[in-house]
């Protein structure tokens, strides 16, 4: 402890290289580190093998994976947020939601104005009130989450029934084109939703991982208390990570309704739209108990839960193995996470 | 009083290192002239019917580790949390910071002017790396604003090294917390505490529940306070913890200061017996 004092008061830049940052460790460390990520990636790629071996004629043609990458950014970006809720330990039920409210805001804006610019403008708007109203309720008035966020599920989606009458809507006017074709187009083969969702995982994981804001998401899950005494704005924190959820939620909305043409009241209504992007989260190895997920993991497992739904049907397989993957998926995932997070804190 | 202190400014702020068996001293060069660090002037604190402090005079000097001792109900937490800036005494009560009276006394204000407090648990994030706790809530950021973490793992590393003193490569800056030991984690409270420029660091009760070597691992970062020239509150029931460590100091009981020793006027025995007296009969002498 000799030159503790100079340490202690000096916070400028360290020169010389401590020992600790032994570079032959440092594998055995990174491995230790992205465990969950790594046992994420190794369960997607044994499920890819047993579909190759049971359908290798579906699964070794471009076809499914074309199928199967329109499909799973819908809730694979729904999901990428949620990761956010999830690590700040809390839990958000009702982006389903304010996926269809929002699309109400569209539809109304666009019938008001004749503006797809505004009627966009209105959707992420509608989203992101619904945001500020689920954090709010859950970070000030300190309503558990989980119950809260079920009674706005069902609150955001009478509002929108109401104000639509349940009647679905065409958006098929030409005006609606470029939006179209910028949310829901194609790059060469690949779909605009795969881009999307690449772009969207690149911003979170830099929100996540090299932001202020993001290592306040981490601390607050972990230890709110003296994240608090530390000066961490902790209400502040978790409200605007359900904002920028819905905000997202709102954005898929716009793109599933975009790429069906029409909006349905019924937008990401029933158990497939609540369960997809909470189960990518989970099996993504996201933490249920706070302060630990990835973005990086989230993202896979959401390719895991598009690859059961595409690939079960397309294997020819009966659609009630579906359940039964997923099940086993998430337990096998759940499993693994615990024993791996039991062995990163030995 | 003195002609008003200016704020921290830094490291250029820090004399240098005392040893901890030197009797209780101000540093050089200011000595008598320097005002305390933090004094509390006349301080009462009524909750409901309960009155909790009444008139307390109490005073941190530079440099100096004051041990705050009493028996549960005697007002040491409210003490605590009085210089946290969590309570803000009753009207007639001053809080005086570097000889400036501050009126508007707050947690952000208190954490403004360099007040730190190490708890004895629930003080860090456990999940966290530790150079995640290190820096948690004054995250470094490079020039694009995003965070440095190369440099705050390079940070970290030098001070587990230097200043924790640790050796081994299995203790490393990606390390959870919950890894660690129960001395260990108070040293990395106390560490960023030092590294953050705190002026004062309280410890609230730092050694409970910690095992023999652990405690002492604990006590030693208490001493690294006082040679990084800062001062510190050590609040304890536990004398044997407090005594070694400290300075000077000050009795409470039932919301009140029952007296005030340099530990070089008193033995532990003595202590011992007194604080028993005070317990009994409210007065340190028969």
């Amino acid at each position: 402890m000799a030159d503790e004092t100079q340490l202690a008061t000096t916070p400028g830049p360290v020169t010389d290289l401590p020992p600790l940052l032994d570079p032959t460790a440092s594998l055995r460390r990174q491995v230790r580190r992205n465990a969950l990520t790594l046992a994420t990636l190794g369960v997607a790629l044994l499920m890819w093998l047993v579909f190759i071996v049971a359908a290798p004629e579906v699964f070794l043609s471009t076809r499914i994976y074309t199928a199967f990458a329109t499909t799973t950014p819908l809730f694979a970006m729904v999901a990428l947020a949620l990761t956010l809720v999830v690590i700040t330990r809390e839990m958000d039920l009702s982006f389903g939601s304010v996926m269809a409210l929002s699309m109400v805001g569209f539809v109304k804006v666009y019938g008001w104005t004749g503006s797809v610019v505004l009627a966009v403008l209105a959707c992420l708007l509608v989203g992101a009130l619904c945001g500020l109203l689920n954090g709010f309720l859950v970070a000030i008035l300190n309503i558990p989450s989980l119950v809260i966020t079920l009674g706005t599920l069902f609150l955001f989606r009478g509002i929108e029934m109401v104000l639509i009458s349940g009647r679905p809507t065409v958006l098929r006017d030409p005006e609606f084109d470029w939006l179209r074709s910028l949310l829901t187009g194609k790059v060469g083969d690949i779909p605009n939703q795969v881009l999307w969702t690449i772009a969207m995982a690149i911003v979170l994981w830099i929100v996540l991982n090299r932001t202020r804001f993001g290592a306040h998401i981490f601390l607050v899950g972990d230890n709110p208390t003296s994240a608090q005494l530390m000066g961490v704005r902790v209400a502040r924190v978790r409200i605007a990570t359900f904002v920028i959820l819905a905000v997202v939620a709102a954005f898929t909305g716009m793109m599933s309704a975009m790429y069906i043409g029409t909006f349905f009241p019924t937008l990401a209504e029933g158990t497939g739209a609540l369960l997809n992007p909470i189960a990518s989260v989970f099996i993504g190895g996201t933490s249920v108990f706070g302060g630990m997920g990835s973005i990086v993991g989230t993202f896979i497992g959401a390719f895991v839960v598009g690859a059961i739904n595409a690939g079960v049907v397309s294997a020819g397989m009966d659609g009630f193995y579906t359940e039964l993957f997923f099940g086993l998926v998430i337990v096998l995932s759940l499993v693994l996470q615990t024993l791996i997070t039991r062995w990163m804190r030995r | 009083m003195t002609e008003p202190q200016t704020e921290p400014t830094g490291p250029t702020d820090a004399p240098p290192p005392a040893s901890d068996a030197a009797p209780p001293t101000d540093l050089p060069p200011t000595d008598d002239a320097a005002p305390p660090v933090i004094e509390l002037r006349n301080v009462s604190k009524t909750f409901g019917e309960v009155r909790a402090l009444s008139g307390v005079n109490f005073h941190v000097n530079r440099g100096e580790i004051v041990g705050l001792l009493g028996d549960n109900g005697s007002g040491k937490s409210t003490i605590v949390k009085m210089l946290m800036g969590y309570h803000h005494p009753d009207p007639g009560g001053e809080v005086w910071f570097d000889g400036q009276r501050v009126r508007d006394w707050s947690v952000p204000r208190a954490r403004s002017l360099g007040i730190e407090t190490v708890y004895q648990e629930r003080a860090l994030a456990e999940l966290q790396p530790v150079w995640r706790n290190m820096f948690m809530g004054r995250e470094r950021r490079n020039w694009l604003g995003l965070l440095d973490v190369a440099g705050m793992r390079r940070e970290a590393a030098a001070l587990m090294l230097g200043h924790m003193g640790f050796t081994s490569s299995a203790v490393h800056p990606d390390n959870m917390v919950q890894t660690m030991s129960g001395g260990e984690k108070q040293g990395i409270a106390i560490t960023r505490a030092l590294y953050f420029h705190a002026r004062l660091v309280l410890l609230d009760e730092p050694t409970m529940g910690l095992s023999l070597s652990e405690t002492a691992k604990t006590l030693d970062f208490v001493r690294s306070i006082k040679e990084a020239g800062r001062s510190a509150v050590f609040i304890d029931h536990n004398i044997f913890h407090v005594y070694p460590v400290v300075d000077r100091l000050v009795i409470l009981d039932r919301g009140r200061i029952a007296g005030e020793f340099a530990r070089s006027e008193i033995s532990m025995d003595d202590l011992m017996e007194r604080l028993y007296l005070v317990a009994r009969t409210g007065k340190l002498t028969e």
